[in-house]
């Protein structure tokens, strides 16, 4: 009821006041009566009563949430202190912006990543099943972006487990939507036909896949689109559903469209387009990983029995392994390779927020960021409390005197809080907006055409949560200590607004403090920005071993083309001396795996009967590919068309494995082969013909790997593929027009896609450009709050101390003498604040090893850079304050006093 | 101020008691402040003297809690006054707030004088 009157106060208070007057005059009258004169009789009345005032208070304040009120008042002041001072608000909400903003934006990031739950039904009854390898790795053809099951293991596995209640299996794959020509990519997935039913995910339109979808050797089976993809492409219209759709050359009906919002089960990425598992050989032919034991492209989830927990599903996973694994041993295993296969375990991970390769890739990026974030957050700050200490000094009088007539100095200390607390709100607000755009920004950044990057960045109780978490921290971090000070009780002097000839050094030593801390982070954040710009330096300058200007990879897809087997080599190589033949191609070769595409093919080699430790890269590549490449030659000779299927085998090898295997021997006419497979004819015995220098092979970051090169034209049964490279000097689009016309005249059913070495190495350093640019992005800011705050510092000590300086210079001090003075100031609390730094950035620069490339965490020369800049450009802004102190006249200094 | 007066036991009513009092003094009709308080004095033979001060902040709260409402009248001496009644809760408050106070003063006495 009370907080109903609230309301209505003014109401009340009336009543209460006219209710207070009619007991005066019945006093008075009863006074009267007994004899006293009428205003002696109505001073009585009022003694007795009190003061009028103070009771309507009292009943006032029980009609009010108290504490509310004055908080409101509180603000409301505050509120009007802000607006009285533009600048200082404008400065301090953009600094707050930025700080809590950043720290947002990567919050948001990682609550995309890892902290979302699935858009599904009972996420957290969802488990993923993977093979627990016992660090022995497993061997194979890896054949997707999660590739954690073979196909008969998955089917092993659904049949005889207890634990679930049900499961699905999927694989990422890319389907071509063109038909012939240039490729046009779709994400699609496979899915086993209980994928959507299992997740409790209903189509928008049509119908989804049931178990009836899913039958082996389906031979048209329907496809269920994505309803990104489903707007993108059709508008939307319902009318899709019943039409067919081009993938990879097949027509398959569209059966309907999922529910929005669906993304699949893996994090970070999206599908366009779902299909049945069975269909996977319709798409891969002879690569078919399905009837493959040694095939792993496969995920799979499951969900759940009611009862079940995780440690139960992995417990009973476990216990049904061993005759899961001894079922579906590849025959093909090297018997070493079996012996592991059979010790494998299945085990249970949970999945709720979905699975995705993303975390451990981003993990020490993302967690570098948050510290770079969270760095930039205290120095705006520390920025900030010496701004707040700057105006409690301005306002030492009103507190003082507030405190001397008997305010409270909770309720003083409250009441500058309030003005921390609407800055950090205010400051928050705006962050959220720039956390959106630098969220979007990020994503966009590590978006690419190949792999495109989808997160749901939308906003959630967890995004607002830590945003307030991070407002109300800087706002304590900021307004607790200034206010603090401001009412410490021993502070007479300051009602009587006298000031002393020099200040007193006492509320001087925290807003130093500040400044160095400030120093130091700051020096934390550029000594971070120029490793990581010099690693991206070192990543761009160093040299491949193969030149990157004007290659281009043509990834052709001849599996469409009705070519078969014995009559490719034939068009491979009709198609190679017709891009030999375009204008504005210099060179062109083929490779089976073209540098730092991230592909591999790896095996441990035999040298004289001696099985070699580690492994050795491999590559088939053709006759001039090295001269295509612009790698260079030590010794030997390259392949030539004679090196065919039917001549003896020869190869053709690094510097790196001459130093590795041959010890730094004359290695020509040396022998090398692979193990020998069981049961089969024996590997290829390779003769080495050439050495070349050593190249890059699966990314830049590597060190030189030890690399055999055999003859692409020794390939018995060359795949459906053809990799070509080419040497440009022509513009991209004129090659990649003329070459995609060339194709179309060869066989209009051949698939073409275009890269450019440039973008490769472009994409592959995509973590390092972005470390750099947020880094430096964050330093240079980190460097401008130190910079300014020191400056602030300095001209506020300047100001105080324009009575000492005045005298000072009116007995004959000179100017240098007081500029000397006060920069000689500024640059002990700089080297204070550079020493603590440079110490923090060594010791936090080793958690940023791993993304360091060619420079060591430590690097002395870094951290002078970072020393002499950082110094340099701040000792430059304290010299102003000095120099204006200097200049000003001694008399006038004097007299303002 | 009146409120710091020097009135016998005033200051040392027991925190609730005036509550009681003020209810009591309503069980015999609906009356306005000044009676009340004088109600309170007089029965007390003049012990009791109800600071005026904390008064009208009881009376505020005892409505609130809807054990008394309240309506203007005229005073005995042809006065606009506030008047306060009591209310159906406020009579079961009264009554359980008597048995409580009862028991306190039994408990206090059993203290006071064990041998008796």
């Amino acid at each position: 009821m009370g907080w109903m009157r609230y309301f209505r106060r003014g109401h009340w208070d009336e009543e209460r006041a006219r209710e207070l007057e009619s007991y005066v005059e019945e006093e008075t009258a009863d006074n009267i009566a007994r004899g006293m004169s009428p205003l002696d009789a109505r001073r009585a009345a009022y003694r007795k009563l009190g003061n009028p005032t103070l009771i309507r208070e009292d009943i006032y304040a029980m009609n009010t949430l108290t504490r509310l009120e004055s908080v409101l008042q509180d603000v409301r002041f505050g509120a009007r202190l802000l607006r009285r001072n533009p600048t200082f608000t404008l400065v301090a909400v953009l600094t707050l912006a930025l700080g809590t903003g950043a720290n947002a934006a990567v919050f948001q990031l990682v609550n995309a990543v890892s902290l979302r739950t699935l858009p599904v039904s009972d996420p957290h009854e969802l488990v993923e099943v993977r093979v627990d390898s016992h660090d022995r790795g497993r061997t194979g053809r890896f054949m997707s972006r999660r590739p954690m099951m073979t196909h008969a293991l998955w089917e092993a596995v659904r049949d005889r487990q207890d634990a679930f209640s049900s499961m699905l299996a999927w694989s990422p794959a890319v389907f071509d939507l063109g038909g012939g020509g240039e490729l046009r990519p779709a994400q699609g997935i496979w899915v086993s036909g209980s994928f959507f039913q299992m997740l409790g995910v209903r189509a928008a339109h049509g119908r989804v896949f049931t178990p009836a979808d899913d039958v082996r050797g389906c031979s048209s089976p329907g496809v269920v689109l994505s309803d990104g993809f489903w707007r993108r492409e059709y508008g939307g219209d319902p009318g899709a559903v019943g039409r067919t759709i081009r993938l990879d050359g097949g027509r398959f009906d569209i059966i309907g469209i999922a529910a929005p919002g669906f993304f699949g089960v893996e994090v970070g990425r999206s599908f366009d387009v779902a299909v049945p598992l069975c269909s996977e050989p319709l798409f891969r032919g002879a690569e078919s990983g399905m009837d493959r034991l040694d095939s792993w492209f496969l995920a799979a989830v499951g969900r759940l029995k009611p009862g079940w927990t995780l440690d139960r599903a992995s417990a009973h996973l476990r216990a049904i392994s061993p005759p899961i694994f001894r079922d579906t041993l590849p025959p093909t295993y090297l018997p070493e390779t079996a012996r592991s296969y059979l010790e494998f375990d299945l085990m249970a991970v949970q999945a709720h927020t979905g699975v995705s390769g993303l975390r451990t890739a981003y993990a020490t990026p993302l967690t570098i960021l948050f510290g770079v974030t969270g760095l930039v957050l205290l120095i705006a700050c520390a920025n900030l409390a010496n701004l707040m200490l700057a105006r409690a000094a301005a306002r030492a009088r009103e507190v003082g005197v507030r405190l001397a007539i008997g305010a409270s100095r909770s309720r003083i200390v409250r009441q500058l809080l309030s003005e921390s607390l609407l800055l950090a709100v205010i400051g928050a607000a705006a962050g959220l907006v720039l956390a959106r755009w630098l969220g979007g920004f990020l994503v966009r950044f590590l978006s690419t055409d190949r792999v495109p990057l989808f997160l749901d960045l939308a906003f959630d109780w967890r995004v607002f949560a830590f945003t307030a978490a991070v407002a109300g921290a800087a706002c304590l971090l900021f307004g607790l200590a200034p206010a603090l000070r401001a009412t410490s009780a021993a502070r007479p002097t300051a009602v009587l607004g006298t000031r002393g000839a020099t200040d007193g050094v006492e509320p001087f030593t925290l807003r130093r403090a500040l400044v160095v801390a400030q120093v130091a982070l700051s020096l934390v954040l550029v000594v971070g920005a120029l490793l990581f710009a010099r690693s991206l330096r070192n990543l761009t300058t160093l040299d491949p071993g193969f030149r990157e200007d004007g290659i281009v990879i043509a990834t052709l897809d001849l599996r469409r083309a009705g070519v078969p087997t014995e009559s490719r080599r034939a068009v491979f190589d009709t198609l190679l001396e017709r891009f030999r033949a375009l204008p504005g191609v210099e060179r062109a070769s083929e490779a089976a795996i073209a540098p730092i595409t991230g592909s591999g093919w790896n095996n441990a080699i035999v040298i004289d009967g001696a099985l070699q430790p580690g492994i050795v890269n491999f590559n088939a590549v053709g006759p001039g590919y090295f001269h295509t490449l612009g790698t260079r030659f030590i010794s030997g000779r390259d392949f030539t068309a004679h090196d065919a299927v039917g001549s003896a085998p020869v190869a053709i090898v690094n510097d790196e494995f001459v130093r590795k295997y041959l010890a730094g021997a004359d290695p020509m006419g040396r022998v090398f082969h692979w193990q020998d497979p069981p049961g089969r004819e024996p590997a290829p015995r390779y003769q080495i013909v050439g050495v070349v220098e050593n190249s890059k092979y699966t990314d830049l970051r590597e060190d030189l790997p030890p690399i055999a090169y055999v003859p692409a034209l020794q390939e018995r049964e060359p795949g459906p593929s053809l990799e070509v490279i080419l040497q440009a000097t022509a513009s991209l689009p004129i090659v990649t027009g003329a070459a995609a016309q060339m194709i179309r005249e060869v066989n209009p059913a051949i698939a073409v896609q275009f890269e450019t070495m440039e973008r490769l190495v472009h994409e592959s350093l995509m973590t390092e450009r972005l470390m750099a640019t947020l880094s430096g992005f964050f330093g240079a800011l980190a460097m401008l709050i130190a910079t300014v705050g020191l400056y602030g510092v300095m001209a506020y000590m300047v100001a105080r101390r324009r009575m000492e300086i005045g005298i000072r210079m009116a007995l004959g001090a000179s100017r240098a003498a007081v500029v000397g003075m006060i920069v000689g100031e500024a640059a002990r609390l700089l080297a204070v604040g550079l020493a603590v730094g440079a110490l923090l950035a060594v010791w936090a620069a080793r958690s940023a090893r791993t993304l360091l490339y060619g420079v060591e965490p430590s690097d002395p020369a870094t951290l002078a850079l970072a020393v002499v800049v950082l110094g340099s450009v701040a000792l430059a802004a304290s010299w102003l304050p000095a120099d204006r102190a200097s200049r000003a006249e001694p008399t006038a200094a004097l007299r303002a006093e | 101020m009146p409120r710091r007066d020097n009135t016998p036991m005033q200051g040392e009513l027991l925190q609730g008691t005036l509550d009681l009092l003020i209810l009591r003094t309503l069980v015999i009709g609906p009356a306005h402040g000044h009676t009340i308080a004088h109600q309170i004095a007089r029965q007390s033979d003049a012990v009791l003297q109800v600071e005026h001060g904390s008064l009208y902040p009881a009376l505020h709260r005892l409505e609130d809690r809807g054990w008394i409402a309240s309506f203007w009248g005229t005073s005995e001496n042809n006065r606009r006054a506030r008047y306060y009644r009591l209310t159906r809760t406020g009579r079961q408050q009264l009554a359980a707030q008597t048995r409580r106070w009862d028991e306190i003063v039994r408990a206090v006495n059993r203290i006071l004088r064990p041998a008796e």
